[in-house]
């Protein structure tokens, strides 16, 4: 994972496969950036991801209900087609933006 | 239908094991010659047969996942997962979507992932003795 930022956004560049196994460092990595930087906005960069269960989706909501509790919003982008289907599966559309 | 190839993995329900269980089923399938989108139905929908028995039959404990694996004459896979685990109640419950037991990390969408991505699903479970998933796929490719 490569964590960049430009002004109040912070943005995650996820690569490689997302299951249960590395999502978990995935998630302790991306709530590390959270709270250390306090962005107004947290883009998940999935352009790098080259598979992904629902432990992606997972991966999404948990990091959407720990930036809400510290007042940023999240946004999604670079999921490849079936990635996307799997991730609206959820409903999360909701509530983080896709672009 | 005949069979034509079959093989069977047993693997520990440690959750590194979720890609070599992904790879040695998309390993056994590509010799049915299927299509890049099949093949990652596969890999897809075996990862949350995998990710539920360690997650939930196991709870993330020691444990045994069996994999069978069978290839029918009419190009058809047939992908069973079973673990010894603690089985689940209520099967209708636990395959509605976003229906989870594990916590705010998991979606609650891995039996609508896996029946997103095959053409037919089944689940049998008992509690305190395990559950059995049978996920079918029929392949597009040429037979093996």
């Amino acid at each position: 994972m490569e964590i960049t930022q430009q002004g109040n956004t912070v943005t995650l560049l996820l690569t490689g496969e997302i299951d249960h196994h590395t999502a978990k460092g995935l998630r302790q990595a991306a709530d590390d950036a959270l709270i250390t930087r306090r962005p107004e906005e947290l883009v998940l960069d999935f352009s790098g991801v080259t598979f992904m269960d629902s432990s992606g989706v997972g991966l999404v909501m948990g990091r959407y209900k720990t930036a809400r509790s510290l007042g940023c919003g999240v946004t999604v982008k670079g999921l490849r087609p079936r990635d996307e289907k799997i991730m609206r599966l959820s409903g999360l559309s909701a509530l983080v933006t896709f672009i | 239908m005949k069979k034509i190839n079959h093989c069977k993995i047993t693997i520990p329900a440690k959750s590194v094991n979720e890609g070599y269980a992904r790879a040695a089923v998309a390993a056994f399938a590509a010799l049915a010659d299927p299509t890049l989108e099949e093949l990652s139905d596969i890999r897809t929908a075996v990862s949350e047969a995998v990710t539920n028995c360690i997650v939930h039959a196991y709870h993330e404990k020691a444990g045994l996942i069996y994999i069978d694996l069978t290839l029918t004459e009419d190009n058809t896979l047939k992908i069973r997962v079973k673990d010894k685990g603690c089985g689940i109640a209520d099967i209708a419950q636990a395959r509605q979507p976003l229906f989870t037991t594990a916590g705010e990390e998991r979606s609650g969408l891995g039996f609508t992932v896996m029946a997103s991505f095959s053409d037919k699903l089944a689940v049998r479970s008992a509690v305190g003795k395990g559950t059995t998933v049978t996920i079918t796929k029929r392949l597009q490719g040429r037979p093996a």
